[in-house]
């Protein structure tokens, strides 16, 4: 937190749940001294230390690499250590927890769903006959084939997308932007072998046919793994795979 | 611990300005589709003799069908344009380490649109 001198006070509208006291959320207003390099997370932190202790929310780094800060700012998805105060003064700003999401005390969240989703993936690489022994030494791969799939594996799981996506809120079993992004890098890994066993999940029924190309995931993401490019590649390759199984011998199986 | 499922309301599109124009998008199919049933219609009548076609003509003349037209076509432009514009997101093309400029994908959508354009309106006017 930096210690500039205040320039002014600013005020913010916070989403407050207590399951015990109430059923339904309400909005308490705070102020926090404004500084000019200061993000919405300092502010929740100087809230809870020295106005209100019993205000919850997550947050770790605090430079945007742990992917834990995510709340919506005025309605749109951002991570609290990098959305500046400055960006929105002398304005009162509304914080809430990411959209789309249960929500357990005040901007905390319930991530189980995701995690589930993310797994369902298998986020890792897959050997058809397993893998090789140590002592064989790695699976070598070019900067041209790590290029293939570099941006996607960018992702700090912050899920700013899921928030972002209007078809999560409407389908909450859709595998969502992250999940899908995280199955495109494995299947562009030159190593894995793993897409056949993935495509069940992600070319079903709840996986990447249930987008309608919103695209805001995309523009939300505050590491630019453009998940919603992700989404769109592997709806093409999905279709060329149905078009191989129609059209060719053998269903195209051999590739 | 009861967690709080938040309601999602059916005028989510309203709430910012992305989801409103990604709405438009789709309902630009609307206007499309009514233009293809105008244009068969079109064809019918004009299967149908020069009395049924010129009747037909006639009726586009009203201010009706020409705002129809006017805010079809914006519609049809809106349509094509934010679409050639997502086509880089589809087709990650690579020569190498490096990705294929978004530009390189987008400009051969316009090329081809206006190559198009003009073979039919060279077959349309050419008489």
């Amino acid at each position: 937190m930096a210690n500039s001198t205040p320039k002014g006070a600013m005020r913010l509208e916070v989403f407050r749940y207590s399951p015990e006291k109430a059923e339904e959320p309400h909005f308490q207003t705070y102020e926090v001294p404004f500084h000019k390099d200061w993000v919405v997370l300092d502010a929740l932190n100087y809230i809870k230390d020295q106005s209100d202790g019993t205000l919850s929310f997550r947050w770790s780094c605090r430079m945007g690499v742990c992917g834990s800060c995510g709340v919506m700012v005025n309605g749109v998805p951002k991570l609290g250590c990098s959305a500046f105060l400055r960006d929105y003064y002398p304005n009162p700003i509304r914080v809430e927890p990411l959209e789309h999401f249960p929500v357990l005390r005040d901007l905390v969240f319930q991530l189980d769903s995701f995690l589930d989703k993310l797994k369902s993936v298998q986020p890792w690489i897959v050997r058809r006959e397993g893998e090789k022994p140590v002592s064989e030494g790695e699976y070598l791969q070019t900067p041209a084939q790590h290029a293939r799939f570099k941006d996607f594996s960018m992702c700090i799981n912050c899920m700013l997308c899921y928030a972002a996506c209007p078809v999560v809120g409407m389908e909450p079993h859709f595998l969502g932007p992250a999940a899908i992004a995280l199955a495109q890098r494995y299947n562009l890994d030159s190593r894995d072998q793993g897409r056949p066993q993935r495509q069940e999940t992600v070319a079903s029924h709840d996986g990447i046919w249930q987008c309608t190309f919103i695209g805001q995931c995309s523009a939300v993401c505050p590491k630019h793994v453009d998940p919603a490019g992700a989404i769109q590649q592997a709806k093409l390759e999905s279709t060329i795979d149905w078009f191989k199984e129609v059209l060719w011998p053998w269903g195209g199986k051999q590739r | 611990m009861k967690p709080y499922v938040r309601p999602m309301p059916a005028t989510w599109w309203l709430k910012r300005t992305p989801y409103l124009l990604f709405m438009l998008r789709e309902l630009t199919s609307v206007f499309i589709a009514a233009y293809v049933v105008l244009f068969l219609v079109m064809i019918r009548r004009l299967s149908e003799g020069q009395a049924a076609y010129e009747l037909f003509l006639n009726g586009l003349r009203s201010p009706l069908a020409i705002s129809f037209h006017v805010v079809a076509l914006a519609f049809a432009l809106f349509h094509t344009i934010t679409w050639f514009h997502l086509t880089p997101k589809a087709m990650a093309v690579r020569i190498g380490e490096e990705r294929v400029p978004p530009a390189l994908i987008i400009a051969p959508n316009y090329v081809a649109w206006v190559v198009v354009s003009a073979a039919v309106a060279w077959i349309l006017l050419r008489g």
